[in-house]
């Protein structure tokens, strides 16, 4: 007995030895690289910095600096905009083109090959370039738009159509959650539609009672990941306004008011506790997901 | 169950309605793209006033004028973007499956807890350690380095990756490490031998996602490469829209349509394990 259980605590202390031994790296980068940097910002927050002389304690002088600070009520506004039409509107396409490939259809690799390939590009900075033109005066969109005879404005140029333009980049990159709605589509039991068939249900009534009760948890998923993603958008934004978040901040994305604070002012403070609102904004927008996912988000395991 | 529509009438319109569909919204989102290419191959005088894809008059000098049009050539920002590239691409493959086996075979004191930091990780907005990072790594001289974009991919930073590799890790069987265990193999020998080879397809997503974000990451690479000669594509892409201020259109496209070939062949050659990728684990 004893000599078994010395056995198993030596293989366990091996056990254990060499599990720290791969985790090293990780430990390591937590407390460097994420963690410990987290926990800094935090401090920082509460001070006067420009990277130039030492960390000056203000106390909660940036906190009240964001009330008053009406270009940082701008960003949110905008970042809120975008994130708010931008996501459902993508879902909506994504979750619509997953139905309309579903079923069996002939060619199916290659539309989703082509659907999916502006996910992967969308972030680029050439894409971002080549969206300034597409929306620009002389650009694609209004081209095709003077084929119909109208005039369209220049979409880039103008405070009120700038951000749309932002949109549909967003829209645009539809093509990821359209795979992972096709794989969870894949998940749903042949036998629920054959039973629901059985029951005289038509194909919309099977839609709405079948096959979106059994999506809503991917539902659920892609839009929490699409909204912590599309609150930290940076490069598209940056790149379609030539960096200014113009014209009159209309297309001021948080991220690109917060990098011109830390980068372009040299406020590092009051750029960490821009960053730690976004923390909170974020985990908020999660919690309240997650609180409102137990009335419509359906888990088929009784959950 | 017999699939149904197979020759009657209504049901060959229908499906003939939907590729109607589905190519006419796969049209409208390539043709900006097909635009873009056709136009780094017309005369800038035409480029806004064609809209079609075959160019009538051929320009072929906007890719050597591009090439040639920043403070060094395209060829510099390339070379630097494949260094980070590589970098990140080696520190994420070793990092994250040497973190991933722990998580998902050993049994060790501290695993649960550190296993939920590593999830709350997923969720920290980047912004917020990358003001004390940038002053850590400007302090101890790295700006102006590659070294803040790839040395913390050796630490297994990239949550996102470690996570992929625990479920790949998780679904495989034990009875191949049990087995090993017996015929005397220690842990690194399983990792090495036993589960890194039949781990391919984890690793080929982990390794063609870490391609494509770091080929296209743009903050980091802004803030910690302001040297000419040590900027990446991107970041030399977007200097080129500052620089030509609308002057040359077809080289600016020229060198968009250089800096998205990379990415383009990476979709060609991985897309299988792009899309498992994805649908398993919500990457984007």
């Amino acid at each position: 007995m004893t000599k078994t259980g010395r056995r198993m605590s030596a293989a366990a202390r091996q056990e254990e030895r060499a599990a720290w031994m791969l985790m090293a790296p990780w430990f390591l980068g937590v407390v460097a690289v994420t963690l410990g940097p987290l926990l800094a910002s935090l401090y920082l927050s509460f001070t006067d910095y420009n990277l130039l002389s030492a960390p000056e304690w203000v106390g909660l002088e940036n906190y009240a600096e964001m009330l008053r600070d009406t270009r940082l009520h701008k960003a949110l506004a905008v970042t809120a905009t975008y994130t708010f039409v931008s996501v459902p509107l993508m879902l909506a396409v994504a979750l619509a083109l997953a139905m309309l490939l579903n079923r069996g259809i002939k060619g199916l690799a290659f539309y989703r090959s082509v659907y999916y390939l502006p996910s992967l590009l969308g972030g680029s900075v050439a894409v971002g370039v080549l969206w300034r033109q597409v929306f620009g005066i002389e650009g694609l969109v209004n081209q095709f738009l003077g084929l119909f005879g109208i005039e369209g404005p220049g979409w880039i140029a103008n405070p009120d159509t700038a951000l749309i333009s932002l949109i549909l980049l967003h829209v645009w990159t539809f093509g990821s959650s359209m795979v992972i709605f096709l794989a969870g589509l894949r998940q749903i039991p042949e036998h629920l539609y054959e039973a629901a068939a059985l029951d005289g249900a038509s194909k919309r009534e099977q839609f709405r009672h079948v096959t979106v009760p059994m999506l809503t948890p991917i539902i659920f998923f892609n839009m929490v990941l699409g909204i912590i993603n599309s609150f930290q958008t940076f490069t598209q934004a940056f790149v379609v306004s030539g960096g200014t978040g113009g014209p009159s901040d209309s297309t001021l994305l948080y991220s690109l008011y917060l990098y011109s604070e830390a980068f372009g002012r040299l406020h590092m403070g009051y750029a960490s506790a821009m960053a730690w609102l976004l923390v909170v904004i974020v985990g908020v927008l999660t919690a309240i997901n997650f609180y409102f996912s137990k009335r419509w988000v359906f888990y088929s395991d009784g959950n | 169950m017999p699939r149904r529509g197979g020759g009657t009438g209504t049901g060959r319109i229908r499906r003939l309605v939907k590729h109607v569909m589905l190519i006419l919204v796969g049209t409208v989102m390539i043709y900006p793209l097909l635009w873009m290419v056709a136009s780094a191959f017309k005369p800038d005088a035409l480029i806004f006033r064609d809209p079609s894809l075959l160019p009538t008059d051929i320009d072929l000098s906007h890719f050597p004028n591009g090439w040639s049009a920043l403070a060094h050539p395209f060829s510099v920002y390339l070379l630097n973007s494949a260094i980070v590239v590589l970098g990140a691409l080696i520190g994420n493959l070793v990092s994250c499956s040497m973190t991933a086996y722990a998580f998902a075979r050993l049994r060790w004191r501290g695993r649960k807890v550190s296993f939920a930091i590593m999830l709350l990780t997923l969720m920290v907005p980047i912004y917020v350690i990358l003001v004390p990072q940038y002053v850590a790594f400007s302090q101890i001289g790295w700006v102006n380095t590659f070294l803040p974009l790839i040395v913390p991919k050796f630490l297994a930073t990239d949550a996102f990756f470690v996570f992929l590799m625990v479920q790949f890790f998780r679904g495989l069987p034990r009875e191949l490490d049990e087995a090993a265990k017996i015929d005397g193999a220690g842990y690194w020998r399983i990792f090495f031998r036993i589960l890194l080879p039949i781990s391919v397809p984890a690793l080929a997503t982990t390794a063609i996602f870490t391609f494509v974000w770091t080929w296209n990451d743009f903050f980091a690479q802004l803030i910690y490469l302001t040297k000419p000669e040590m900027q990446t594509a991107p970041v030399a892409l977007r200097n080129f829209v500052d620089a030509t201020a609308g002057a040359s259109w077809g080289s600016l496209f020229a060198m968009s349509i250089v800096t998205l070939i990379p990415v383009f062949i990476v979709f060609l050659v991985g897309q299988k394990y792009l899309v498992k990728g994805i649908a398993t684990t919500g990457l984007k």
